[in-house]
């Protein structure tokens, strides 16, 4: 393998274009392992944390259309986003999704555009980044496209990009008022451990304390991250009682597609996705609710 | 296959070094430094024995790839001591007895100062959550944790 | 030499015995000085790689290394034909044959063949280039497939010893045990509780971080230098000399810093490869083992499938105790099952017992010691089925312990009678600290165990030679794996009257210090500490010798007190040990001395833990929020090693309970190789560890000394599993008690249709 340090986007994107053994990589924190269990390496390594926009973490305050969002180099290591209090005011959940990746030591290597792009179906920060309609912006040699971080991943392992394209930034506008998403996962030890489930959730509450929107995604439990429409239509314009918590807990566990392997069983993750789906969803709203500063 | 030179410092060193482009930083510390304060516990970073600090940061030195090293601050477990005083993370690990086989003590020293130059009051549960990536076998944490409370009592103390 | 008639003096008062000095290889360790195995480097050396059977039971057709030893950078390389074939009859048979596979590989991991070459990366390469014809054989796992009719063999000529009659038809069973007394039918037929049940666990690893390593640097005159990280450099030597067909003494060993064992090195693995590949290739060679290599191929301790039986009088009175017993032994026959049988039932005195016990191979990599090897599991059963006991007959389970616990002069199953133990005073210990009347909240529960294991003997050499200075050196040949060599600089201190910082405790090599068993079995403390303290006590027969010279008197006029030689009868002023030194050229030559023993009366170790947990009843997440240990360690010659031992035990046995396990596919292959998915306890997982350090001293011993290092892993399973039905109601029976086993167990009530509350 060789190694290089490109600069700057177009550097790297060349650099993808004219060499077809060339990978990309940013903390490397899953591609060390997979290399060291046997995955063949490529010929080129191509370290993306040299690049400045790769590395960034900035806030837009945006006009009066757009408004305030976050753009996160692909590279930036999950730990800049745990240390970043006005980023955790904006998305507690998905910082606390970058705050459980491991243990501090990978947490300073490991980024959002790598556990997006490794593909793992437990991936901790997917969830929270699909429930805040975070995008990826993709850079080529022919130019660069933004799309939906959902529509990134395709199954185990692999995603939707082209040869020659690296995802550069993630953005994700800061949410409307009475918001705020959380994540929740569940792992046999404290830490260390790869989801055995992942559920993130954003709740949106009206005047009147009830829910006026919901977004719902799981992790661990099926090839990519899933949403659970039905979840989420049930706690529309419900006051999120207990009710309505235990038919999100259904539709959570009904929305599951999972495996059995080392670190669960089917049912078991479907018993645990309704029961983290309740919670994190509890949790969220609870978030939103002191958001509103009482207005609720 | 052709070398890579690197250049960087390594606890307060101007320090250079061949590697090959797939060689981990912990090999290069070991094999070509002969820096052997880190240690291999696992090679795939969970371990935390080759907990280096990389620009300030904690990492695990088996995850890098030597060339990132270029032009990068490198602190192991042999820089942490000031000539003949040694750190008080390093006298309260002695005296605290948290240390058996001693292989994770290295590891453990290195993540405990970065735990503490972040946060330098820090409770029972944060220095737990906050050395979760070093495993220890020999000790079941108890005497670790305590050294590096007491460590981190003293250090603000004299500060 | 046999140790001599010892009395304990009762609770003296010690100077330095009981203090907590910092430990003399600390600063080396804290500062990355220290030299572990993996870290020497010699000139010239090579780096070694190990090819390894990817199948779990194969006959090897053919082997081809001429494609590796073409490629540029490799030196040397072995496979089967460079080691001799052993009489099956040679102790170090199974040994010679786990390092190096002869006829068959019988595991995912055996060794096929091993290369030398100029860098890692290289010998890597060469191993890939290594043809090698297979032809795949069935498989067993477990002991249910090893034992069932028709199972596939791993041995064609493996009879199961102990059996009647005698056998003669090969088998998968190497060995049966079997210990009894009294009448158990009538034993049961007189209790009025009779509960049995049957309880099932997974190989576990010990886990130490440091990975197998070793450097051998072997001459053309066939004597070879050996560096290595293991718990007995004298057995390194005797295994590899054997495994090569070579005399030990051409096999020097010296013990770099070990980083952990438990037990899990107290065999060799990677040793003879390096010295004949150094042989071959005329060059220091180093072979480090990677974490997935200690995982696939070095020992972890049984997987078992045990039934107990008990009958208890309503008063709480056991009568009677049936115990059956299968133990995995690996690839190769071994010991487990029948140690199982020692301990399944010694630390209670039941009048009629029936203990069978089984060896069973399989096709997994061959189990070494861990730690207590073979108690945890048998406490697991015995403790669980005792607490069922308990709250069978309304009598509080440390009540119960205390009113069955074996006591001084009872026959132990082995036979022989206890000698002072400490079970009772552990138990009380329990009872009376803060802990164990708490108060719990919801979803929290509490369960109590004790635990017991033997500790031995062995024998040892140390020697105390004094500088003149009046410093000493204290070698002894007991790597240290706990914190010894601070126990034996503080015993030498108490007997020669000087502060431990003025003694050099080191380990010697196979050259330089007197055969000394293994560091096993909890004898270091004890055994080595007595050759220490016999050396020590020579050499101040020395010195005394030498003061009367010095002072021209009878020796009988002299006493040694508090590090000097003071004139009883007389009035010379006292001489410290130092101002003795300093003139011991004129005074007689060197001062040194040496004593070597095998040591007898080893105390066993009792120990009794309370531990509270709360489930959480949705996820089955079982959190261990407190915990305390009671141990009795005989006399604690430096207590913040003994808490350490302690503590470490506890929380290996914490892991062992909740989430360790090997778990294999359907070919056998380990699917959790790493610390990712083999998941070990870590800081955030655990409360502090309180512990309680009881001393009822071994009267055999100078200083009271009871080994310390096992006896704690062995009630943490069975605490926790009592704890775990006191907060749910639910019982579990089948290790590790993870996430998943546990909400099953809450979500069908786990077949516990037998009443219990």
């Amino acid at each position: 393998m060789k190694y290089v340090a490109p600069t700057s986007v177009e550097e790297a994107t060349q650099l993808l274009a004219s060499e077809p053994d060339a990978r990309v990589f940013a903390g490397a924190t899953d591609w060390v392992p997979q290399i060291q269990a046997g995955r063949p390496p490529p010929g080129i390594m191509v370290d993306l944390k040299r690049i400045p926009r790769l590395v960034e973490l900035r806030r837009d305050e945006g006009d009066g259309t757009n408004g305030a969002s976050w753009t996160i180099g692909a590279a930036t290591p999950a730990a800049r986003l745990t240390e970043e209090d006005a980023f955790r005011a904006d998305f507690p959940g998905l910082t606390e999704a970058s705050g459980l990746i491991g243990s501090d030591q990978i947490q300073n290597r490991a980024s959002l555009g790598g556990n997006l792009c490794n593909g793992s179906p437990a991936a901790d920060t997917v969830p929270a980044m699909v429930v805040n309609h975070a995008q990826a912006v993709i850079a080529s040699s022919s130019g660069t496209r933004t799309i939906p971080v959902a529509e990134v991943v395709t199954g185990p392992g692999s995603t939707s990009l082209e040869p020659g394209e690296l995802v550069v930034e993630i953005e994700v506008k800061c949410p409307p008022a009475n918001t705020a998403d959380a994540y929740l996962r569940f792992i046999p030890r404290t830490e260390m451990d790869i989801a055995v489930v992942g559920v993130a959730a954003r709740i949106t509450l009206d005047d009147s304390g009830n829910c006026s929107d919901a977004q719902i995604a799981l992790g661990a439990v099926a090839p990519t991250v899933v949403r659970v429409p039905e979840a989420e239509q049930a706690l529309v314009g419900s006051p999120i009682d207990d009710d309505t918590l235990a038919a999100v807990a259904a539709a959570a566990s009904a929305a599951c597609n999972p495996i059995d392997d080392k670190r669960g069983t089917k049912e078991y993750r479907r018993q645990v996705a309704g029961v983290l789906a309740k919670r994190v969803v509890v949790l969220a709203a609870q978030r939103a609710r002191e958001r509103s500063g009482g207005t609720a | 296959m052709s070398r890579t030179h690197v250049s960087c410092t390594i606890n307060g060193d101007e320090t250079e070094f061949l590697c090959s482009d797939d060689q981990s930083l912990l090999n290069a510390l070991r094999d070509e430094l002969l820096l052997t304060g880190v240690k291999e516990g696992c090679g795939t970073g969970d371990c935390g024995a080759c907990s280096i600090l990389l620009d300030g940061r904690l990492t695990c030195s088996c995850l890098i790839f030597a060339p990132e090293a270029e032009g990068s601050t490198i602190l192991t477990v042999e820089g942490l001591a000031e000539g003949d005083h040694l750190h008080p993370l390093q006298q309260c690990f002695l005296e605290g007895a948290a240390l058996q086989c001693g292989v994770c003590t290295p590891g453990f020293l290195i993540a405990a100062k970065a735990l503490l130059d972040n946060n330098p009051d820090p409770t029972e549960t944060e220095v737990r959550y906050g050395l979760a990536g070093n495993l220890c076998r020999c000790t079941g944490y108890d005497k670790i944790v305590r050294s590096v409370l007491e460590a981190a009592s003293q250090m603000r103390e004299s500060a | 030499m046999t140790n001599p008639e010892e009395t304990t003096p009762s609770k003296p008062d010690y100077k330095y015995i009981g203090t907590r000095p910092i430990r003399p290889d600390g600063l080396d360790k804290v500062t990355g000085r220290a030299r572990f195995a993996a870290d020497l480097s010699l000139p010239g050396m090579l780096a070694g790689h190990v090819l390894r059977s990817p199948h779990a039971h194969a006959r090897i057709v053919s082997i081809d290394t001429s494609a590796a030893e073409a490629i540029a950078g490799v030196k040397a390389v072995v496979t089967r034909s460079d080691f001799p074939d052993l009489d099956p009859a040679n102790p170090e048979y199974n040994v010679t044959r786990n390092l190096m596979a002869r006829d068959k590989v019988l595991y995912e991991g055996h060794v096929v063949a091993a290369v030398a070459a100029s860098s890692r990366h290289i010998a890597k390469l060469a191993t890939e280039a290594i043809a090698v014809e297979y032809e795949v054989l069935p498989h067993v796992l477990t002991v249910d497939e090893a034992m069932a009719d028709g199972a596939p063999l791993l041995h064609s000529d493996l009879l199961t010893q102990n059996v009647e009659p005698e056998a003669t038809e090969a088998s998968n069973v190497a060995r049966r045990t079997v210990l009894e007394r009294g009448d158990v039918e009538a034993g049961f037929a007189e209790a009025d509780v009779v509960i049995e049940r049957e309880f099932t666990t997974k190989p576990v690893h010990q886990g130490y971080i440091e990975p197998h390593a070793v450097v051998a640097d072997t001459s053309q005159d066939d004597t070879s230098v050996v560096w290595c990280s293991s718990q007995g450099h004298f057995r390194v030597q005797s295994q590899t000399a054997t495994m090569l067909g070579w005399e030990s003494s051409q096999i020097k060993v010296i013990p770099a810093e070990i980083g952990g064992g438990f037990g899990g090195k107290t065999t060799i693995y990677l040793e003879p490869l390096a010295v004949l590949l150094s042989r071959k290739a005329n060059r220091p060679v180093k072979l480090v083992m990677s974490r997935d290599e200690v995982f696939r191929a070095t020992g972890p301790t049984s997987g078992t499938r045990i039934r107990v039986k008990l009958g208890a009088k309503k008063d709480g009175t056991l009568t009677a105790g049936k115990a059956w017993l299968a133990y995995e032994d690996g690839a190769f026959p071994g010991i487990w099952g029948m140690l199982g049988c020692w301990c399944i039932f010694t630390p209670y005195d039941i009048p009629n017992f029936h203990i069978e016990g089984f060896d069973v191979v399989v096709n997994k990599p061959v189990n070494i010691a861990y730690r207590a090897p073979s108690a945890p599991m048998a406490a697991f059963a015995t403790e669980t089925v005792l607490d069922e006991i308990a709250r069978a007959v309304g009598i509080d389970p440390l009540d119960l312990r205390l009113q069955n616990a074996a006591k001084e002069g009872d026959a132990s199953p082995l036979g022989p009678k206890h000698g002072p133990i400490g079970l009772s005073e552990t138990l009380d210990a329990i009872r009376k600290h803060p802990h164990y009347s708490a108060p719990l909240g919801p979803n929290q529960g509490r369960g109590v165990a004790t635990g017991y294991w033997f500790n031995i003997g062995e024998s040892s050499s140390a020697s105390v030679n004094l500088n003149e200075n009046g410093t000493a050196v204290v070698a002894t040949g007991s790597p240290d794996i706990g914190g010894s060599r601070a126990s034996m600089a503080i015993m030498a201190a108490e007997v020669l009257g000087i502060h431990p910082d003025r003694i050099r405790p080191v380990v010697g090599d196979t050259e330089s210090i007197g055969f000394t068993d293994t560091t096993e079995g909890s004898r270091t403390t004890f055994a080595t500490g007595w050759a220490v303290i016999e050396a020590c006590r020579k050499i101040v027969t020395e010195l005394k010798s030498r003061a009367a010279t010095m002072w021209d008197v009878d020796g009988e006029e002299v006493e040694w007190v508090d590090g000097e030689a003071r004139h009883t009868k007389g009035d010379n002023d006292p001489l410290p040990l130092a101002k003795i030194t300093a003139a011991a050229k004129q005074t007689g030559g060197p001062l040194t001395a040496s004593a070597s023993l095998n040591a007898k009366g080893a105390g066993p170790a009792f120990c009794s833990q309370v531990c509270d947990v709360e489930v959480d009843p949705e996820t089955g997440l079982v959190t261990i929020l407190r915990f305390t240990t009671a141990q009795d360690a005989g006399r604690a010659i430096h207590p913040s090693y003994v808490e350490g031992q302690m503590q470490g035990g506890v929380v290996q046995g914490i892991g062992w309970a909740l989430n360790e396990e090997y778990i294999f596919d359907g070919n056998g292959i380990m699917e959790n190789a790493g610390f990712l998915d083999y998941r070990m306890p870590v800081a955030s997982d655990l409360p502090m560890i309180d512990t309680i350090i009881v001393e009822v001293p071994n009267p055999v011993h100078p200083y009271g000394v009871r080994g310390v290092g096992e006896v704690g892993i062995v009630p943490p399973i069975p605490a926790i599993a009592n704890a775990i039905h006191d907060a749910t109601g639910v019982r579990l029976r089948d290790l590790p008690m993870s996430p998943v086993r546990v909400l099953e167990a809450l979500t069908n009530g786990n077949g516990n249709s037998d009443g219990d509350a």
